[in-house]
C-alpha cells in the first residue's frame, strides 16, 4: 500500500489520456456485458429447464398440432409421472411491439409441472374460478402498468377476434432466472372461441419423468409409440428443446464471442501502447528509482500496478453502467428478460483485470529490464 | 586521506583496485576506465575532474553500484560489491548509497516530501518514522516549509536541495554526487556547495563528487584529475 501514492500520482500525471484508457475499458466492459445479459437471456430457457421435464411436439414442426388424445397414452408410458399440455396463441396487445409470450394452458397439471413458478393459492383460486382469467409473470405485469383485477384485450393474429381476459394473477420466479414474461389463460376459454379446427388438438406437450435418467427411454417409448401415426411426435428434453429454440435464431454464442474477442484485442492494442508510452515517456524516472534501490521486480509490479488500476476502475465503470442499462434494453429484446447475474459482473471486472495485466505486461517487463545506466545517460 | 597508490593504509572506506571498464561499440573496443585503485577514508570529500569522455561518470557508477567493472574490484566498508548479484547490489546501494545528480531527477508528480520519502519506501520504516526522518531531511537542506510543493514550484537551487534531502534521508554511507552545481548559477551552486561542506563537516557524511567547476572542486579534501581512464595527479587540493 505504501507504493500506491506513487502509483496513484504516475497515473494523474496525464489526466486526459488516463481519462481515454479508463473509458476504453469501461466501454468494452459495458459492451461485453450487454452481450452476456443478451446471451444469459437468451439461453434462459435452456439454463432453468427442468432436468425432469420433456417436450413432445410434433415431428413435422411445433407449429403443426398433436391431437388432445395422446395426453393419456403419454401418461400411460413407464417412467411418466404427470402430463400438461400448451398451445402457442401469438396475439398482440394494443401494438405489434408490445410482444410477450401468450399460452393457452391446461391448468390441471400445469402448477404441479411447473413449481418454480410461484403464485398464491388464493390467486390461482379465482384463476380457476372465472374461464375468461389469466396469469402474468411479473415481468410482464410491471412492463404494462397491469394490475389484478385490470380487463386486458390481446387481438389475435392467426387465432381471429379480440380476445378479453381478467387478470386474476401474477406468478413470480422461484429463480431470478425464470421467465417471469408469460401470460397463460385457460384452455375452455380458448377452445369455446377459437375456430372449430382448434378444437382437440394442442400445440405440445409437457411431459415429467420419475427419474432423469430414465428420460432417453421414456422419449424413445413416447415416439415409438405414435410412430407411423398421422401425427408423429418428436420428444426432447425441455433443456434440448430450449437449445434447439435458440438455435433457430442463429449462433449467437459465435456471434457474441466473435464480437468479444475484437474488442478485447482492441482494447489490449489500445491499452498495451498505452502503457509502452507512458513508460517510454518516464524512463528517466523508472531509471532514478532504481538507482535510489528499488527493484527490478518492484519496478515491474509498479508499472503493472498502474495497468491494474486502469482496467479495474474502468472495468468496473462499464460493468455497472451495463448493469444499469441491461433492463432497459427489454423493449428492445421483445420484453424479454435482460438481466446481468453477480457471477457474470465479476467474471467481467476479472476479464479487466486480465486484459490489464496483459496490456501491461510488455511495457512492465521493459521497465524491469531497463539498465540504470543507459537510461541515465538518455536523461 | 585519498591514496591512488593501490596500497591504501587498511582505514579505506571504499577501496578499488585494477578497476577498469572497456565497452564495446562493433568490433572496437573502448576502454574507458583502466586499472585504476582508489583509497577513500570514512570523512573524506574527493573531487574528481577531468575532460569530457575521460571516465568520471563511469567511475562513479561503479563505486555507487550502478554498473560493474569489466576488471578489478571494490569493497566499501569491507564488502566486496563487484561479486553482488544485481539484486543484491540493488539493495547494497539502497542502504549505502545516496546520488545527487547535476539535473536533480525529482519525479515531477510527486512533492518534496514524497520524493525525498522514495527511498524510505524500501524500508521497514512505519509512516509515522518516515515522515520524521522526512522533515529531518527538509530541515537539514533548508526546505522545511516546502514539503508539499512540487518540483515544478521550486528554484533549481532548491530543487538540488530536495534531490540533496532525498540522498541523506536513509543516512548511506556516502554520497556520490554527479555535477551538482552543473545546472545552477553561481549564488545557487555556492549554497549547493555550502550544503555539501556542512554535510562533510557536522555530519561526518563522505562525499564523492563529479565536477567541471573549479570552485566547487576547491571545497573538497582533495581533487583526483581522470584522464584516458586513468587517474594522473595525485592526492591534494588544486592549485
Amino acid at each position: 500500500m505504501k507504493y500506491l501514492a506513487l502509483v496513484l500520482a504516475n497515473l494523474r500525471r496525464k489526466k486526459v489520456r488516463t481519462t481515454l484508457t479508463i473509458g476504453s475499458f469501461a466501454a468494452a466492459l459495458f459492451l461485453f456485458c450487454l452481450l452476456i445479459a443478451v446471451r444469459s437471456s437468451l439461453n434462459q430457457g435452456v439454463e432453468v429447464a427442468g432436468a425432469d421435464r420433456l417436450i413432445v411436439i410434433n415431428r413435422v414442426s411445433l407449429m403443426q398440432p398433436l391431437p388432445i388424445s395422446y395426453r393419456d397414452r403419454i401418461l400411460r408410458v413407464p417412467g411418466v409421472t404427470a402430463v400438461t399440455f400448451a398451445t402457442w396463441f401469438g396475439g398482440v396487445y394494443q401494438d405489434e411491439r408490445n410482444f410477450f409470450p401468450q399460452i393457452v394452458i391446461d391448468p390441471g397439471a400445469w402448477r404441479q409441472m411447473y413449481p418454480e413458478f410461484l403464485i398464491s393459492d388464493a390467486d390461482w383460486g379465482e384463476f380457476m374460478k372465472d374461464r375468461q382469467a389469466c396469469l402474468v409473470g411479473a415481468d410482464t405485469a410491471k412492463r404494462f402498468g397491469w394490475k389484478i383485477g385490470d380487463r386486458i384485450p390481446i387481438k389475435g393474429t392467426y387465432i381471429p377476434g379480440v380476445w378479453e381476459f381478467n387478470l386474476r394473477g401474477i406468478y413470480r420466479g422461484a429463480r431470478p432466472s425464470d421467465d417471469t414474461t408469460q401470460f397463460w389463460f385457460r384452455r375452455d376459454y380458448f377452445e369455446e372461441g377459437a375456430p372449430a379446427y382448434w378444437k382437440g388438438i394442442v400445440g405440445w406437450y409437457i411431459v415429467k419423468v420419475a427419474n432423469p435418467d430414465a428420460a432417453p427411454r421414456v422419449v424413445a417409448a413416447i415416439d415409438d409409440s405414435f410412430s407411423n401415426s398421422p401425427w408423429e411426435t418428436k420428444t426432447e428434453t425441455e433443456k434440448a428443446f430450449a437449445a434447439g429454440f435458440v438455435k433457430q435464431i442463429g449462433n449467437i454464442e459465435f456471434l457474441i464471442l466473435t464480437i468479444g474477442a475484437v474488442v478485447f484485442s482492441t482494447l489490449l492494442l489500445v491499452t498495451g501502447n498505452t502503457m509502452a508510452i507512458a513508460v517510454r515517456e518516464r524512463t528517466g524516472e523508472l531509471a532514478v528509482l532504481k538507482t535510489v534501490g528499488f527493484g527490478d521486480t518492484l519496478v515491474l509490479w509498479l508499472v503493472l500496478g498502474e495497468s491494474l488500476i486502469l482496467a479495474l476502475v474502468g472495468g468496473t465503470l462499464g460493468v455497472l453502467v451495463a448493469k444499469l442499462v441491461a433492463p432497459r434494453i427489454s423493449g428492445f429484446m421483445y420484453g424479454a428478460k435482460i438481466f446481468l447475474p453477480l457471477a457474470n459482473l465479476l467474471l467481467g471486472v476479472l476479464l479487466a483485470l486480465v486484459a490489464g495485466a496483459l496490456a501491461g505486461v510488455l511495457p512492465a517487463l521493459a521497465a524491469m529490464r531497463l539498465k540504470v545506466v543507459d537510461a541515465l545517460r538518455r536523461v | 586521506m585519498v591514496k591512488i597508490d593501490g596500497i591504501g593504509n587498511g582505514n579505506s572506506l571504499i577501496r578499488a583496485r585494477n578497476l577498469g571498464k572497456t565497452y564495446h561499440r562493433g568490433s572496437e573496443e573502448l576502454h574507458v576506465l583502466q586499472g585504476l585503485n582508489l583509497d577513500i577514508e570514512p570523512g573524506d570529500f574527493v573531487a574528481f575532474m577531468g575532460p569530457s569522455g575521460s571516465g568520471k561518470t563511469t567511475l562513479l557508477n561503479l563505486l555507487g553500484g550502478l554498473d560493474v567493472p569489466t576488471t578489478g574490484n571494490i569493497a566499501v566498508a569491507g564488502e566486496e560489491i563487484t561479486s553482488l548479484s544485481a539484486h543484491l547490489l540493488t539493495e547494497w546501494r539502497a542502504r549505502h548509497v545516496g546520488f545527487v545528480f547535476q539535473m536533480y531527477n525529482l519525479i515531477p508528480v510527486l512533492t518534496a516530501f514524497q520524493n525525498i520519502e522514495l527511498p524510505l519506501l524500501l524500508t521497514k520504516l512505519s509512516k509515522t518514522e518516515r515522515r520524521r526522518h522526512v522533515d529531518t531531511a527538509l530541515s537539514l537542506v533548508g526546505l522545511a516549509g516546502r514539503s508539499q510543493h512540487y518540483p515544478r514550484q521550486l528554484s533549481g537551487g532548491e530543487e538540488q536541495r530536495v534531490a540533496i534531502a532525498r540522498a541523506v534521508v536513509t543516512d548511506p554511507t556516502f554520497l556520490l554526487c554527479d555535477e551538482p552545481t552543473g545546472d545552477l548559477d553561481r549564488k545557487n551552486a555556492d549554497e549547493i556547495m555550502d550544503l555539501i561542506d556542512r554535510l562533510v563537516h557536522e555530519h561526518g557524511k563522505t562525499v564523492l563528487m563529479v565536477t567541471h567547476d573549479a570552485r566547487a572542486a576547491d571545497r573538497a579534501h582533495a581533487v583526483l584529475h581522470l584522464d584516458k581512464g586513468t587517474l594522473v595527479e595525485g592526492t591534494g587540493k588544486p592549485a
